[in-house]
């Protein structure tokens, strides 16, 4: 039913199509995404080789697995994924992120399908996918309801979900946007409108109500001393992520 | 400013890498590296300058390693101790005393044991020949490509890996280049990575020799005026001695005939061995601290000597290039299995916060340590007569020496524990 409704926000678009170009610059506008990355691929992997049965210690792990990475920006958890062995397709609704992926890709020798194309559309063909990456993009979209269906229907049966964005809260204000945008200047201003931001108790409830079944929830801390990020059970105050299986 | 995709389009694709990892230097941490890698998956090729029977000889040369038990743990976890273990002498007590020589000991003497350390002996002595040639039997039977008497003349970073140029071959292309080339680390050099450092006007004679009365796994640390003398448990009745003199004496010293050597080292450490005599060669090493102000470059990270090669008071030289060691091989381990370039500049960064700071503090506290105890100024000596007396007093400060010195402190990686990566 939501099908042929894009959920993508025009001007949320337009914004990072200015940044597309330095997404690989490890000390330049992305230097967060950078650092937080790390942190992101150990809960990804963690999850993916739990559901899927995968030993990471393997030789290309992954392998035989579609994983869809929406939001894909520079290709930051495409090519890891790819490098893993899975098969992997990178959606950006932002043009301008895909040649700098694709060119990317090429120089480090992997072999990434990127298009330009919204979630929505992706369903839309009939896409399938034993995993979907939804990291930090919900907060951006128009209609979060609409684009968590869409990301369900991209999965198989038993396919996995994942998803982080930010939490609503006054810390979350203080941290996401004062501190990160117009402190540490890490990130423009106005990359993100914190009325957009959901709690994770509401995120839950949204993937239910997309037919989704919530299945873990961690929070990505910053730790202002070791200068770096981890992964926790308690701390999901400021950034945290979300799996969810497609019931069989 | 130039756009980013210029840059990237103009480089010259050579695709596929032809290793994960190149190693510049076959000595101990290179291979071990190299060796710890390949347990993990990752490919390496270690480029050594010396031809491979220069530094394999099957006779006991009179060199040797005081192994802390974390480097234990790690050539554990690395499936090379059960062999090396009947060639190691386990040092089960260590007591280090401020003596002059011609004078009696001070009264405190500290002393370490078994029970200060809960994880078994404090440490191991092996002998150079038998570490050295079970490392090249490791190797030979792993994934690891040892290309011996070749030199690489130059190192280029790109964008997405890093090419060296070896004399007379092809270059090579990799992720990462580990420069485990020794204090002279032209990896170093060639990364732009500077280096400081001081000399000591120090040498230490090393020798070991065969004693009548067994050494019953006791270590002695003797702190002279003109610097320590250790003398360590080697297997059967043997130690490994290391001596350190004002660098003209030592020069003079190690001039002399073995017997006269000998005559001159008798005395210094009494009678409890019974008769001794020389075992294997002797050698002088003059002191000098150097390390780099950075342990990575883009692409390049450095381990052991190359990044800090530290006076050998303590034994700690080995054992902090094994830190090194499995520090960079746990994070090179964890990026690729999360997918990552094992060459992105978070893990190398990584890898320079868990060591940097580490060494700092290491080439610092071996100095102060030297410079306090190499001293015969009476105030100095009282000083450190009443802090050693104090750390005998002190179980739990005590017990935090023992660990440091036994390499387990702070947040030790995986293989120092030894669990594999």
């Amino acid at each position: 039913m939501q099908g042929n409704q894009s959920t993508v926000d025009p001007a949320e678009v337009a914004k990072f199509e200015t940044m597309a170009a330095e997404w690989w610059d490890l000390e330049g506008k992305f230097k967060p995404l950078h650092m937080l990355n790390p942190c992101r691929l150990d809960y990804i992997t963690q999850q993916i080789s739990m559901e899927f049965d995968r030993d990471l210690s393997a030789d290309l792990p992954f392998k035989g697995l579609r994983i869809l990475d929406i939001g894909c920006g520079g290709g930051l958890l495409c090519e890891p994924m790819a490098r893993l062995g899975a098969t992997v397709v990178g959606a950006d609704a932002a043009a301008g992120n895909i040649p700098v992926a694709k060119l990317h890709a090429e120089q480090s020798g992997l072999e990434i399908d990127y298009r330009h194309i919204t979630a929505e559309a992706l369903a839309e063909a009939n896409e399938q996918f034993d995993v979907v990456l939804n990291m930090e993009v919900v907060e951006h979209v128009a209609s979060p309801p609409a684009y968590l269906f869409a990301c369900q229907q991209l999965l198989r049966p038993g396919g996995l979900h994942i998803c982080s964005t930010l939490n609503r809260n006054p810390k979350s204000f203080l941290f996401a946007i004062i501190g990160a945008e117009w402190v540490m200047r890490w990130l423009p201003k106005g990359t993100h409108d914190w009325n957009k931001f959901i709690t994770p108790d509401e995120l839950f409830g949204l993937l239910e109500e997309a037919g989704l079944k919530p299945e873990d929830r961690k929070g990505f801390v910053f730790n202002k001393v070791a200068w770096s990020w981890s992964i926790s059970a308690q701390d999901l105050s400021v950034n945290y992520v979300t799996a969810s299986t497609k019931p069989t | 400013m130039s756009h980013p995709l210029d840059n990237i389009s103009s480089l010259p694709h050579v695709l596929p890498m032809d290793y994960d990892v190149i190693i510049a230097g076959g000595g101990l941490n290179g291979l071990t590296l190299a060796l710890a890698l390949d347990s993990a998956g990752i490919t390496t090729v270690v480029i050594d300058v010396h031809a491979p029977q220069e530094s394999l000889s099957p006779k006991f040369d009179g060199r040797s390693y005081a192994l802390s038990a974390a480097s234990q743990n790690m050539l554990d976890a690395l499936g090379m101790w059960e062999d090396l273990a009947d060639h190691a002498e386990p040092m089960l007590e260590i007591k280090v005393s401020d003596g002059a020589a011609g004078e009696t000991p001070s009264p405190f003497v500290m002393q370490f044991g078994d029970e200060d350390f809960s994880q078994g002996p404090m440490g191991y002595m092996v002998e150079d020949r038998h570490l050295r040639a079970h490392l090249a039997e490791a190797v030979e039977a792993s994934n690891v490509v040892f290309r011996a008497g070749q030199t690489i003349t130059g190192q280029t970073v790109h964008s997405t890996h890093v090419t060296v140029t070896v004399e007379g071959h092809p270059p090579l292309t990799a992720a990462v280049l580990v420069g485990a080339d020794g204090r002279t680390s032209r990896t170093a050099k060639m990364a732009g990575l500077t280096r400081t450092g001081w000399d000591y006007n120090q040498s230490s004679l090393v020798c070991a020799i065969a004693h009548e009365k067994p050494h019953h796994g006791i270590a002695h640390q003797y702190f002279m005026p003109s610097g320590p003398l250790a003398i360590l448990p080697l297997t059967q009745n043997r130690s490994g001695i290391v001596w350190t003199e004002q660098r003209q004496v030592a020069q003079d010293i190690h001039n002399l005939s073995d017997e006269d050597y000998l005559s001159i080292l008798r005395p210094r450490f009494g009678d409890f061995l019974g008769e001794i005599s020389l075992a294997g060669e002797r050698y002088i090493y003059p002191l000098s601290l150097s390390t780099t102000h950075r342990m990575i470059a883009t692409r390049v990270a450095l381990i052991g000597d190359a990044a800090h090669a530290v006076h050998p008071i303590a034994g700690q030289g080995l054992n902090s290039g094994f830190k090194d060691v499995a520090a960079l091989a746990e994070v090179l381990c964890d990026t690729k299995r999360r997918g990552q370039d094992l060459g992105i500049h978070t893990t190398l960064a990584e890898y320079q916060k868990w060591r940097g700071f580490d060494n700092a503090l290491l080439c610092t506290a071996t100095n102060s340590f030297n410079r306090l105890f190499s001293n015969n100024n009476p105030i100095l000596r009282g000083i450190r007569d009443l802090g050693m007396g104090l750390i005998n007093a002190a179980p739990k400060l005590r017990t935090g020496f023992v660990a440091t010195a036994a390499g387990a402190a702070g947040d030790p990686p995986r293989l120092l524990r030894g669990r594999p990566l």
